[in-house]
């Protein structure tokens, strides 16, 4: 039975840089009782396109030109302000990607949980807690009692994005749409969620349209797949035709980019250039001490690719910014090529700096907004004192050859560049000094499917190149299984297995390990 | 909590020392002393009135005697006014003063953050413009500008308003606290559209709106705490300023308040009025900062868990 019917939808933004057309000419269904996933990357249209059935999108500048939506017989699109807003929340409702930002900081949890139950349904603030609180229970969140005076921000991201699926089920509504909401979670989290939304789904019989920019991600729940691409719809069908026999280019493309392979390696001769020996970054918060890093040793050796992997608080990133002397480290040593850097003065590490350099995870808040590539490139040049001022603009175009940017942007800013394009300069940045080892602390993660793939083989790439030495952090197994010779897997500052990635994804020992490799989404799917 | 509260009172006490300090030496550095401006005074009369006010000591012997006076809270004689000690007349100017600030500031609070939420709520249109060109007008406008334009239209072209005092005509009250807080509601008013659309740009607002929530609910139960923390940060000192600032305005409408005491108290060397009323605003600058930082503290549950780990 179609729950929703979407016929030749579109939608127009009208700003001051422009027309464009977001959505184009769209059409798809929704059945009840299915999981129809929208996949995307950024810009393709899938959220405008769900925000727009229930006017949630600012018109203007969006405006939406054509099309219809049928749910239960109406047609949303000419549905009055307030006839829609009767909907909202009741028969359809929506749960968000960060769920850090989604829930309002200033009200407590119950009294947001409750707010659509009395709103829509005029019952007592009594029974509507009451409902509250069996919809926490049912959505794993233990002593509901207790945790439902509690603000948004006593919760972990994993609890808050429950506690917002509970409040869109709590008036059991026909259709949920779900925009991207495991994106912000941990690989173990993101598990859960996705079989709670899952589960919830079959037990009530609903339909869900759920939206993400990660095939993978919903490979095992979807019974439905719609791949857009700048606005259009370019591929629909069953998930499993999608999976097998995918026609498209694109949707090819998609499913190429997934990182399933696993690197084998045969290191000749290992030699160190990296020794950490019990390392332990502890952080004082005043009352209390946080145990970052606790006692933690490993080599890398030279041209090797390490990957860090590890949840969010298990020390990943703290163990990257150690090794580099960023943050000061409360015991331990750390080596570069047998000269201990926990003894260096300020002097000889500014040295030693220039041979190990560090590509951060975001690159739009890593890149200075003020400076041009050119004045980014060039700055360790000179800073280092590698090339004057006479033969540095050389050097800067040799580096962006090298990763991959068009010369003409040499005086183009970070803005007018893309996420992938901008992380090609961080990227560079980070080369020009000739380092030999590089700290990447998830330097995909904030990238969409077909640019990670991309960075990932230019880091490749320019790995071999140069030589490189590299540790590379990240959540992501599947990432990492796809670059690292070696894995590392960390568990609340320690470290909990280490192996080649051929022997860690096939035969892991240790009980964390496979709960990670448990949740990387889509591996009963990709699998096969 | 209560930590946080007596760790700010405690950080107050050094505050206001190098306040008084810095004022009592300031003053005295200044040319002129207080009985300079008498004509013809005997030099026998001149030395008496200097021992009485205790200037004949040295300097820093007049410095620590006013501190023992002052911990036990006595501001010490007034200069100009014989017979009548800084206490008194503070006491006598205070409840005017205290009762225009409070007006002016609940004019400035209501008329300001109205207006910036509308503005927030319809930005860049009409409904944002107007209010908000306003605001700079109300920015801009010096009192003393503002006050005698006020008495000119109302007080004398339209005569719906009395032109002067305080609490004896009905409604003379009324210009005195639309004009000393005009500017402040024009300051609230730009605080509260940039706090609202701030807020209202927020991923849980979308939440709010994808529930199903009316418009009006959104804005007044999601928005407006988060919206009005910027402007709650600025009433504590605004207060304070009020108080100091509304000598102006006293003036124009002949209020029986402190302001004039103070400026006077400039003029004439009035070397203890001077410090009475900076000890005394000073005092109050600090509590009213510390009462909004407990409004947003208690306005924002995350402030909240910060204070009282």
């Amino acid at each position: 039975m179609n729950l929703l019917e979407v016929r030749d939808l579109q939608v127009d933004f009208n700003t001051r840089n422009g027309h464009t057309i977001a959505v184009n000419k769209i059409s798809f269904t929704v059945k009840k009782g299915e999981i129809t996933a929208i996949i995307g990357e950024s810009g393709s249209g899938k959220s405008v396109a769900c925000y727009s059935l229930l006017g949630l999108l600012p018109q203007p500048p969006a405006s939406i030109e054509s099309g219809t939506a049928v749910f239960e017989g109406r047609d949303l699109l000419t549905l009055s302000e307030s006839e829609l807003r009767q909907i909202r929340g009741r028969d359809i409702a929506m749960i968000f990607q960060d769920p850090m930002t989604c829930l309002n900081p200033f009200m407590t949890i119950g009294d947001q949980l409750i707010e659509p139950l009395m709103f829509h349904k005029k019952v007592s603030k009594a029974s509507a807690l009451a409902r509250a609180k069996e919809l926490l229970v049912e959505v794993g969140i233990r002593d509901p009692e207790a945790t439902i005076n509690n603000y948004p921000h006593e919760f972990s991201g994993g609890m808050r994005q429950r506690v917002m699926i509970a409040m869109a089920l709590i008036n059991e509504p026909k259709l949920l749409i779900a925009d991207e909401p495991t994106t912000a979670l941990d690989v173990t989290i993101q598990a859960q969620i996705l079989k709670l939304v899952a589960d919830l789904q079959k037990k009530r019989d609903i339909g869900v349209i759920f939206i993400s920019h990660d095939l993978a991600v919903v490979a095992d729940i979807a019974d439905q797949i719609i791949v857009m691409e700048k606005g259009f719809v370019v591929e629909q069908g069953d998930s499993n035709a999608i999976f097998t026999a995918a026609s498209h280019p694109y949707t090819q493309k998609l499913l190429a980019a997934i990182p399933s392979d696993t690197k084998v390696t045969t290191l000749n001769d290992p030699e160190p250039l990296i020794q950490v020996k019990n390392l332990k970054t502890y952080f004082n918060t005043g009352t209390t001490v946080v145990k970052a890093v606790d006692d933690v040793s490993f080599d890398i050796n030279r041209g090797e690719i390490v990957g860090l992997v590890g949840e969010s608080g298990s020390g990943k990133s703290t163990i990257g910014r150690s090794i580099l002397r960023l943050l000061p480290i409360t015991s331990g040593h750390i080596s570069l090529d047998g000269q201990d850097l926990t003894k260096l003065d300020t002097n000889t590490l500014k040295q030693t700096r220039r041979r190990m350099q560090m590509i951060f995870q975001d690159p739009y808040a890593s890149l200075n907004p003020r400076m041009s590539v050119y004045d980014t490139l060039a700055e360790p040049l000179l800073l280092h004192k590698i090339e004057t001022r006479k033969t540095v603009e050389h050097a800067v175009l040799r580096l962006m050859d090298e990763v991959g940017l068009a010369r003409a942007f040499i005086r183009k800013y970070p803005h007018e560049f893309s996420g992938g394009q901008r992380q090609r300069i961080a990227i560079g940045r980070a080369l020009a000094t000739k380092p030999e080892f590089i700290v990447a602390d998830e330097p995909v993660s904030a990238l969409d499917v077909t640019i990670q793939a991309q960075i990932l083989d230019l880091m490749l790439d320019l790995g071999k190149q140069y030589g490189l030495t590299m540790l590379f952090v990240s959540h992501d197994l599947a990432v990492v299984r796809h670059i690292a010779d070696r894995i590392i897997v960390l568990y609340h500052g320690k470290i909990v297995e280490t192996g080649t990635s051929e022997t860690l994804f096939n035969t892991p020992q240790e009980a964390y390990t496979k709960s990670l490799l448990a949740s990387i989404p889509g591996r009963n799917r990709l699998a096969s | 909590m209560w930590r946080f509260i007596i760790g700010r009172l405690l950080q107050a006490i050094p505050v206001i020392f190098i306040v008084i300090t810095a004022t009592f030496f300031l003053v005295r550095a200044a040319p002129g002393g207080p009985f300079d401006a008498e004509k013809a005074v005997i030099p026998e009369v001149k030395a008496a009135l200097e021992r009485q006010y205790r200037l004949d000591l040295p300097i820093h012997e007049q410095y620590i005697a006013y501190l023992v006076d002052l911990s036990q809270g006595d501001l010490g004689p007034s200069f100009k006014y014989p017979g009548r000690t800084i206490n008194e007349l503070i006491e006598s100017g205070l409840p005017a003063t205290a009762e225009l600030g409070a007006y002016a500031l609940l004019i400035a609070v209501i008329i300001g953050s109205l207006a910036g939420i509308a503005a927030a709520l319809r930005p860049n249109t009409l409904q944002d413009y107007i209010p908000m060109s306003m605001a700079m007008i109300g920015i801009c406008m010096p009192t003393f500008l503002l006050g005698p334009i006020l008495v000119l239209i109302f007080g004398i072209h339209l005569d719906w308003l009395p032109v002067s005092g305080w609490g004896d005509i009905p409604g003379d009250k009324l210009m005195p606290s639309i004009t000393l807080g005009a500017a402040y509601a024009a300051y609230v008013a730009r605080l509260s559209r940039a706090g609202m659309l701030e807020v209202l740009s927020q991923d849980y607002i979308r939440t709010a709106r994808a529930k199903g929530l009316p418009e009006w609910q959104v804005v007044l139960k999601h928005g407006l705490r988060g919206g009005m923390l910027p402007v709650v940060a600025f009433l504590g000192p605004a207060f304070a300023g009020l108080l100091a600032g509304s000598f102006v305005v006293e003036t124009i409408f002949q209020i029986p308040g402190l302001g004039r005491f103070y400026v006077q108290a400039a003029f004439n060397r009035d070397y203890t009025m001077i410090l009475g009323t900076t000890v005394f605003l000073s005092t109050l600058i600090v509590l009213f900062n510390l009462l909004s930082d407990i409004v947003a503290a208690w306005l924002n549950p995350r402030l909240r868990a910060q204070l009282s780990e």
